[in-house]
């Protein structure tokens, strides 16, 4: 099948208007009779489920948490992006397009992009009128910060909570219309299956995780806002229970998988403490904002730091490498995460890793600390050289800043970031990549959409801070709304979806016949053994440098390790209970398969751009060496094994945005 | 570390649960509480038992899934943290740890030391909104300035994680700081004003309904909320319930 993005036609600050002009609409006497599933209830899934049900859908939402409430977007710290230009720092929906294909390094579909550049204002004001208690100046007006890669500052946020004040917003959008009965609510229940009728997504097989009841559900559409699929390597600031079922199953039954191999590194994490670790915890990039990154100049230093005889406060400003403002002088500290990132890991390979892994670097607040006490001292007329009391104004005004941030830190690691440096080091935490969609959200199968993180299209080979949260509420709240009531003025005269068709009975066996094969199997290691050596093979051969020869072992590696995991795994108790375990095991035998296609796209793509970095294309200076030759989206399509995949190209047109050397210098 | 730990197990809804001993070696300070359980629970599984059930998910502090009722204080001895966020240090080498769920009539016991908390979605569905449609033309964001103490008020009633631990740590099972934060978030925003007195109503009105306890100021709530929510939530709540009352 060919791939067609579906871009209208026209300039491309022209092009969402005209189409929403020229689209099919179905009337609300109509939308009463349709019914749409929406699988996932973070940011993307909770306010499409929401203004669905607001427009007259019959919406049934799905998630596998106890409430819409706790999904993964409610742990997204620092901020939502959006060109309001309310600092008058010549921000425009035109820049913050820009901004965001360049961080992209050129992988993303303009079109896509300069949509969510649009409605990215509207966002903000809708989630102001549902009472979402964003940061204010003192006037009143809402503040903003800076985040990476960008020069202006349009980030709005709600201290590190962003995600959770959001998340809350969308979810009372939602208890609104779940209290007129117009979302029907399904908590803890697990999408297991995509049931195709006709050609066309019909409905979904999900698994009670109470009583392990399977069910099924039908729909005109199905969309999914089921996240990404970080947990493949295991270790990831990603919930635990984060997973790429959905969106596997999804790929499955037909829609194209798009650029797995690119996943976010964010360079501002917590460092792996030992071999018992579950999760890795963000430190978020608001944190370069008065943060400054540094290693020690001197081997000898490093030595002294790792045996705990010296502390970082005692070496000299002059003996320490301010590495990121040594390298790039116009954007420092806030360069972009993946190449942050890739610098943390270059000084630690030259091994000035400031722990006992060798692997972390310093994110130092003293300097703002003494910026910002000296400010307040001015400001209440105290004593500008008074050193104890500066340092306590400044670190009054770190506090109401960061506090949330520097709590969670010391909790975790033990020390006081208000007075020692923090120790970081880059953590897998999202992904780029996901199933294929056009310019509509829609996927490769008729009626099947994804939105959010889910979906591949707006960020490229790399996401830009504060950009997470703006698409996944701009799929959700102004995208798809529309592009989906497109697809659905062809279903007024439908009817209601039957389960008891053949293709709902054989989707419904086929998950079954997985469940017991999970249940039955008796083998000597739990689930988490399996994903814990997935997790390995991942970091170490797919992580943030990849070559060739790595990737080839890996794929090798994963297969074998899949066939082991499908003999050898352990599941307790039965299907027919609340099991944790079994839920796992589906999830990571779904992983097991994405893992290698995975490394499969990695090793196809003989370049590096954004967050996927290849050994043997690099500047001389170690830069990302991108290849005009790339220019596209992979996108797979499903044939039995990973292994069989076969690649299908969208080619990447910029017309709006001339390609050259992303350089941030 | 060697820890004894008394965990309550509870098959399903309908038995009956008890306490049950287990002892874990080598655990190591720098564990979180649940990598302790999940070293526990990897041991059970190879040995062929059924591991223990308890709700957890972003182990940052944020999603409000974990709920352990942890040496008979909600979320453990450390304060200001979820149960996630507690770290082995806290606990001594030899200790033995208590380990239940919350103990609430509305918030009944799912598995082992998982509770149903459906009850704190319901009492939202019943107001915890403002009607507002999405349609990308309501007004400029900046159009209504907002005094920075009462978005910074709100913004600390909107940090609660529905976590369920005031419930938990309240002798009437109360849930009123967990409502009082919801009212008041609402309460303190200009547009949340106009549908303040169907809100509170309605929204207490599910409270009682679901079965929670009265508030008798004691506090206990306010010391175990791992996001530090005050009791001033509650009287705020109380006074606009009684203003919503009287305009009846």
């Amino acid at each position: 099948m060919a791939l067609d993005s579906k871009i209208p036609q026209g300039p491309i600050a022209d092009k969402w208007t005209n189409y929403k002009n020229k689209i099919d609409l179905v009337n609300p006497a109509n939308k009463r009779n349709i019914d749409v599933i929406v699988v996932g209830t973070g940011l993307a899934g909770g306010s499409a489920a929401a203004t669905l049900a607001e427009l007259g859908y019959n919406v049934k939402a799905f998630c596998f948490q106890d409430s819409p409430r706790r999904a993964h977007s409610i742990a997204a710290q620092g901020g939502i992006n959006a060109a309001k230009n309310y600092q008058g720092d010549g921000d425009s929906t035109y820049r913050l397009f820009y901004d965001t294909v360049k961080g992209g390094d050129y992988r993303s579909r303009e079109a896509n992009v300069y949509r969510l550049a649009e409605v990215s204002t509207n966002i903000i004001d809708q989630c102001v009128a549902q009472g979402v208690p964003f940061a204010r100046e003192y006037g009143g007006l809402l503040d903003n910060r800076s985040f990476g890669g960008v020069l202006v500052s349009r980030t709005f946020y709600a201290a590190g909570q962003t995600g959770q004040q959001l998340l809350l917003g969308a979810y009372s959008a939602m208890n609104r219309q779940i209290g007129r009965g117009k979302i029907k609510m399904y908590n803890r229940h697990e999408m297991l299956d995509v049931v195709k009728v006709d050609g066309k997504a019909r409905g979904i097989i999900t698994r009670n995780l109470i009583n392990g009841e399977i069910e099924r559900h039908s729909a005109h559409a199905v969309v999914l806002g089921t996240g990404g699929y970080g947990n493949v390597f295991f270790l990831s600031t990603n919930a635990m229970g984060s997973n790429v079922t959905a969106a596997w199953k999804a790929h499955k039954r037909g829609a194209y998988f798009a650029n797995p191999c690119y996943t976010q590194i964010h360079p501002t994490c917590i460092p792996v403490s030992g071999d018992h670790q579950s999760k890795l915890t963000l430190m978020s990039e608001s944190l370069r904002n008065d943060g400054r990154i540094w290693v020690p100049k001197k081997k000898e230093d490093v030595e002294a730091i790792r045996s705990k005889t010296l502390k970082p406060v005692q070496i000299a400003e002059e003996d320490r490498d301010y590495y990121l403002e040594r390298r790039y002088p116009a954007f420092g500290n806030l360069v972009p995460r993946d190449v942050a990132s890739r610098a943390a890991k270059e000084r630690c390979d030259a091994g000035y890793g400031v722990n006992a892994t060798g692997e972390a670097v310093y994110l130092d607040f003293a300097s703002a600390i003494i910026r910002y006490g000296k400010e307040q001292a001015t400001v209440k007329g105290l004593d500008t050289n008074d050193e104890a009391l500066v340092k306590k104004l400044g670190q009054e005004v770190i506090k109401n800043k960061y506090g949330n941030l520097f709590q969670m830190y010391y909790k975790i690691v033990d020390e006081d970031p208000y007075n020692t440096p923090m120790m970081i080091y880059p953590a897998v935490h999202y992904t780029m990549g996901g199933v294929w969609v056009d310019y509509n959200l829609m996927t490769t199968v008729p009626g099947l959409y994804a939105i959010g993180e889910a979906n591949f299209s707006d960020h490229g080979a790399n996401r830009l801070g504060a950009s997470a949260l703006m698409q996944g509420l701009a799929d959700g709240y102004f995208v798809l709304p529309y592009t989906i009531g497109d697809y659905l003025s062809d279903d007024i005269r439908t009817g209601p979806i039957s389960t008891e068709s053949k293709e709902f009975v054989e989707a419904e066996a086929e998950v079954r016949k997985n469940i017991d094969h999970l249940i039955n199997n008796n083998g000597t290691h739990s689930v988490d053994y399996f994903h814990k050596r997935l997790g390995k093979i991942m970091w170490n051969k797919c992580g943030m440098a990849r070559n060739a020869e790595d990737l080839k072992s890996a794929i090798t590696e994963i297969s074998e390790l899949r066939a082991e995991f499908w003999k050898d795994v352990r599941v307790p108790g039965t299907a027919n209970e609340f099991n944790e375990e079994l839920a796992k095991a589906g999830r990571v035998a779904d992983f097991l398969e994405l893992g290698e296609l995975f490394a499969k796209d990695a090793l196809q793509r003989e370049e590096s751009a954004g967050g996927h970095f290849r050994d043997e294309y690099q500047t001389p200076e170690g830069e990302a060496m991108r290849r005009k030759e790339f220019q596209y989206v992979s996108a797979w399509e499903y044939k039995g094994e990973p292994k069989d995949a076969i690649l299908h190209k969208e080619e990447l047109a910029y017309e709006n945005i001339e390609v050259k050397e992303r350089s941030y210098k | 570390m060697n820890l004894t730990l008394k965990i309550w197990r509870q098959k399903d809804a309908n038995d009956k649960g008890k306490m049950v001993d287990y002892k874990i070696s080598d655990v190591s300070p720098d564990m979180s509480f649940l990598e302790m359980l999940d070293v526990l629970n990897n041991e059970l599984i190879e040995k062929g038992d059924a591991p223990v059930s308890f709700d957890h998910d972003c182990r940052e502090g944020i999603c409000g899934s974990c709920s352990l009722y942890i040496n008979g204080e909600a979320h453990g001895p450390d304060r200001l943290i979820t149960t996630c966020q507690l770290h082995m240090r806290t606990f001594k080498d030899g200790e033995t740890i208590t380990i239940e769920p919350w103990r609430a009539t509305a918030f009944p016991v799912v598995k082992d030391l998982v509770v149903d908390r459906s009850a704190f979605d319901r009492i939202q569905h019943a107001g915890g909104f403002i009607s507002v449609n999405t349609s990308g033309n309501t007004i400029d964001a900046n159009a209504i300035p907002v005094n920075k103490q009462d978005a910074d008020d709100a913004f600390s009633a909107a940090t609660c994680i529905g976590c369920g631990a005031c419930v938990a740590s309240c002798k009437n099972s109360s849930a009123m700081l967990f409502v009082g934060a919801k009212v008041s978030q609402f309460a303190l925003l200009p547009q949340g004003k106009i549908e303040a007195t169907d809100r509170v109503l309605n929204m207490v009105k599910q409270m009682d309904e679901e079965g929670f306890g009265n508030c008798t100021n004691t506090g206990a709530c306010e010391v175990e909320c791992p996001k530090g929510i005050s009791l001033e939530n509650i009287a705020r709540m109380n006074r606009e319930y009684l203003a919503a009352s009287l305009k009846g």
